[in-house]
């Protein structure tokens, strides 16, 4: 295992683990950009040009693209969230130029007009599919009314309204100002050379324009509210709350995930304990989220309507005992064992090591090892917990429900 | 293709240990399956298996089952239980020195459950929320309810149990399932990962040897649902499902099934993705897939768009199926080759994956199909083989569910 870093003239960073133990190679292009960086009228444009992307270049139809892929068997897609954009694509090491060449070119896609308007419809249908999927209407609806004016609250995916009145030169603006060199960075993991990595760059990524798009990254205040989306015909009650955890950036992050293991992990944790076990709820569980500048503890509920407000009492004392005793040192034994196992299986494919390369580079400009992550679990004690509780409790400062109920009362 | 060698070993009670070493991973990964799945519950007592499954993780040998799942959690054990049609599987991968603590907890679980019957309210609680919360999302339901109109009962049963059946299981139907079906004889486990083959041997016969063989349990068959349908609900966007028959993965055209299917929608340059998605935007979502049991396969379609466009959507898609046997270009199939060979390659990065390709191969074959022959096999396919497979397997029956504010027609080339 081996890591490698360069910076090209034009200042697009290159990042590489390498392996000759493992069967395939991953590349992956991080653009820090996503929702947060649109404005109203613009919502929804960095998922949309995410899929606009594959609609290819001057060189690359729609077609040549879908063609290519399949035909060196690449494992390829690209996501969107609130401040990442990424594409990827795992090959066979053979095929890593090929997948390169194509994968890289597309960042500065041609967006054609009629490419535009056939895929604005896919966008259209992709809302309303999710529209029909009450855990992600919850999650749409917490992190707006969360998050409120600041910039994380924005929808991922925009509105039918938004979308429908974007034009392709709003689109073809805002790649213009985001896809620039400082604002993308090159990971590859898994089996390759690192001369070949830096020639590939160097041949497909040394006309990139430079720039250094800016972003607000102000931690949120968010003041709390409830808020309700009655389904009539819904069965489950689906239940989302946020309150305020450390920032990406924050080194409490480590403590943070593990602490939500213990609490909040879908087995054998608190609230799978206090909720779940007992066949209260369907599902009873908290996460820790990190952005950049700010960070959610979020927790998901889902039940019988009735048992709602008795199963959001419960989950408000578990988490009260928390924030008041902390956890003891066998509960953070047992789920940094969990959590160093999942780190392991993780890291045994190239596209797990991708992901983790690619967002330590972005959102922390470093470099972690899968030793250095088992490490830092390993440093953690309850004396962490409690000074990471103190800073940042576990609450319910955002809550919304989709279901059944028209109150929570 | 790597290196790869499967020990297979026989106990002397029936249960078949597969192991696959694999040097180049610090992980090792199970899946045990036990022929407990949904064909073998009673008639109207849908829901027998999921709770069963759910019932025997609750403590097992001298373990509660607060010390069971913390002693799991300690391994750092990533876990799941499934149930299926034929079985009911328990997985898990952790570290590889792992293993063999968690395999015997295992053990415990599947031959001295404690099933407590103070918790039989809970699970039910459970099973119960887990299938409301289905009823909310049409996207899946309209598989699993289409899987009922296109198999016999009671291969076409839900896996997860139905809403109108859980009322009429009792603890003491679940005690009966787990005496009848719970036995060594027909069931499967497969190994994957950094093991020492005569190691995990010794164990696995140290810790399964004493469980007792019983008898097989017969199936019988029943009716299945409606083949055209259309189930009203006020979502957004109709949900399509579409069936017709193929072959099971024991069929000697299988591959040749599983690449025709792949022409039609593997990767992105496929047919239905080109077509309904890519050429009109008709839909986010739309794909078809090869299921096969032991004895029967069917290609399982799914398309999802809003009503207006629901009926141009439902044609395009039997159109382009029925297409198939005007013509396959050769790079067509060439494109499904060069996936198929990356597929099977990055199996061999995932301990999980092929611990659970044991298990499959072993129910369906009574062999491992080693991953170069699976390769050799596709690799050898002709478009003249996949015609022939076509009009041998002409796409004429076709079961239709959609689930929607209206109802669509059913167009005039579905006989």
């Amino acid at each position: 295992m081996s890591f490698h870093e360069h910076h090209l003239d034009n200042g697009l960073p290159v990042i590489a683990e390498l392996s000759d133990e493992v069967h395939s190679s991953a590349v992956g292009f991080f653009v820090r950009t996503g929702s947060r960086d649109e404005t109203p009228e613009i919502a929804g444009v960095s998922h949309f040009l995410e899929h606009m992307v594959f609609k290819g270049t001057a060189k690359y139809s729609a077609d040549d693209v879908n063609r290519i892929f399949d035909e060196i068997g690449a494992k390829y897609n690209a996501s969107t969230s609130e401040e990442v954009t990424l594409f990827y694509a795992a090959v066979l090491p053979e095929y890593l130029p090929r997948a390169f060449e194509l994968l890289a070119s597309l960042m500065q896609p041609t967006l054609r007009a009629d490419d535009f308007d056939m895929e604005k419809q896919v966008i259209l249908e992709e809302i309303l599919m999710y529209e029909d999927m009450p855990s992600f209407t919850a999650y749409e609806k917490v992190m707006s009314a969360h998050f409120a004016d600041h910039p994380l609250g924005n929808s991922i995916l925009g509105t039918q309204e938004s979308i429908s009145e974007l034009t392709v030169e709003q689109m073809r603006s805002y790649h213009a100002s985001r896809y620039q060199t400082a604002n993308i960075t090159l990971a590859v993991a898994g089996r390759a050379a690192w001369d070949e990595v830096l020639r590939l760059a160097e041949r497909h990524c040394s006309d990139w324009p430079q720039g250094i798009p800016d972003r607000r990254t102000d931690e949120a205040q968010p003041e709390g509210q409830i808020a309700i989306f009655p389904r009539e015909n819904s069965l489950q009650q689906h239940v989302m709350q946020l309150a305020v955890a450390p920032p990406a950036t924050n080194d409490l992050r480590y403590a943070a995930d593990l602490l939500s293991v213990i609490v909040g992990d879908d087995s054998g944790s608190r609230l799978y304990w206090e909720v779940v076990d007992p066949g209260y709820a369907e599902a009873a569980e908290i996460g820790y989220n990190e952005y950049d500048g700010s960070g959610t503890w979020m927790s998901y509920l889902s039940c019988e309507p009735e048992d709602t407000l008795t199963n959001l009492g419960r989950m408000q004392s578990v988490f009260e005992r928390v924030n008041q005793d902390g956890v003891s040192e066998e509960e953070i034994e047992q789920a940094r064992n969990k959590a160093l196992s999942r780190i392991v299986l993780r890291s045994e494919r190239p596209m797990g090591r991708l992901a983790s390369l690619g967002s330590n580079w972005v959102y922390r400009n470093e470099y972690r090892s899968v030793t250095d992550d088992l490490e830092a679990y390993r440093a953690i004690t309850p004396d962490d917990i409690t000074s990471l509780l103190k800073q940042y409790p576990l609450g319910q400062t955002t809550t919304v429900a989709v279901g059944p109920l028209e109150a929570l009362v | 293709m790597a290196d790869q060698h499967v020990h297979t070993h026989q106990l002397d009670n029936g249960l078949t240990l597969l192991v696959e070493p694999m040097r180049a991973v610090q992980s090792a990964s199970f899946s045990l399956s036990v022929p407990a799945g949904v064909v073998y519950e009673d008639d109207q007592r849908n829901g027998t298996s999921a709770i069963l499954c759910d019932l025997m993780t609750r403590g097992a040998g001298n373990l509660n089952t607060r010390m069971l799942s913390d002693k799991l959690d300690h391994l750092g054990l990533q876990r799941g239980e499934s149930v299926g049609w034929n079985h009911m599987s328990f997985s898990g991968a952790t570290l590889a020195e792992n293993l063999i603590p968690a395999l015997d907890i295992y053990a415990d679980i599947v031959q001295r459950p404690r099933l407590p019957e103070d918790e039989f309210e809970p699970v039910v609680a459970g099973v119960r929320q887990s299938l409301r919360a289905t009823e909310d999302e049409p996207r899946q339901k309209v598989i699993i309810e289409l899987r009922k109109r296109c198999y016999d009962s009671p291969w076409g049963r839900p896996t997860d149990g139905s809403l109108s059946d859980l009322p009429n299981v009792s603890y003491e139907h679940v005690r009966q399932l787990f005496d009848r079906s719970l036995r060594p004889n027909g069931a499967i486990l497969g190994i994957a990962g950094n093991v020492d083959v005569e190691t995990v041997q010794d164990a696995v016969e140290r810790a399964f040897s004493s469980w007792e063989a019983g008898p097989a349990v017969p199936i019988v068959r029943g009716e299945r649902g409606p083949a055209r349908d259309h189930i009203t609900s006020d979502s957004n966007q109709t949900h399509i499902g579409l069936a017709y028959d193929s072959v099971p993965y024991r069929d000697d055209d299988y591959y040749t099934a599983w690449a025709a299917v792949s022409i039609l929608s593997g990767g992105s340059s496929s047919r239905l993705f080109t077509e309904v998605r890519e050429r009109r935007g008709l839909c986010y979502s739309v794909y078809a897939t090869l299921n096969s049991l032991l004895e029967e396969g069917r290609v399982l379609a799914y398309a999802g768009t809003t009503p207006e466009r629901a009926q141009e959507t439902l044609d395009v898609t039997v159109q382009e199926i029925r297409k198939l046997n005007e013509g396959i270009d050769e790079s067509e199939l060439d494109r499904v080759k060069a996936g198929a060979k990356s597929a099977l390659i990055m199996q061999q990065e995932s301990t999980g994956s092929r611990a659970s390709s044991l298990v499959r191969d072993w129910f369906h074959l009574r062999r491992t199909v080693p991953l170069d022959e699976v390769h050799r096999r596709i690799d050898s396919l002709t478009v003249g083989d996949l015609l022939r497979f076509v009009s041998e397997h002409p796409p004429l029956d076709f079961t239709l569910l959609t689930i929607g504010p209206v109802a669509l027609e059913v167009p005039d080339v579905v006989s």
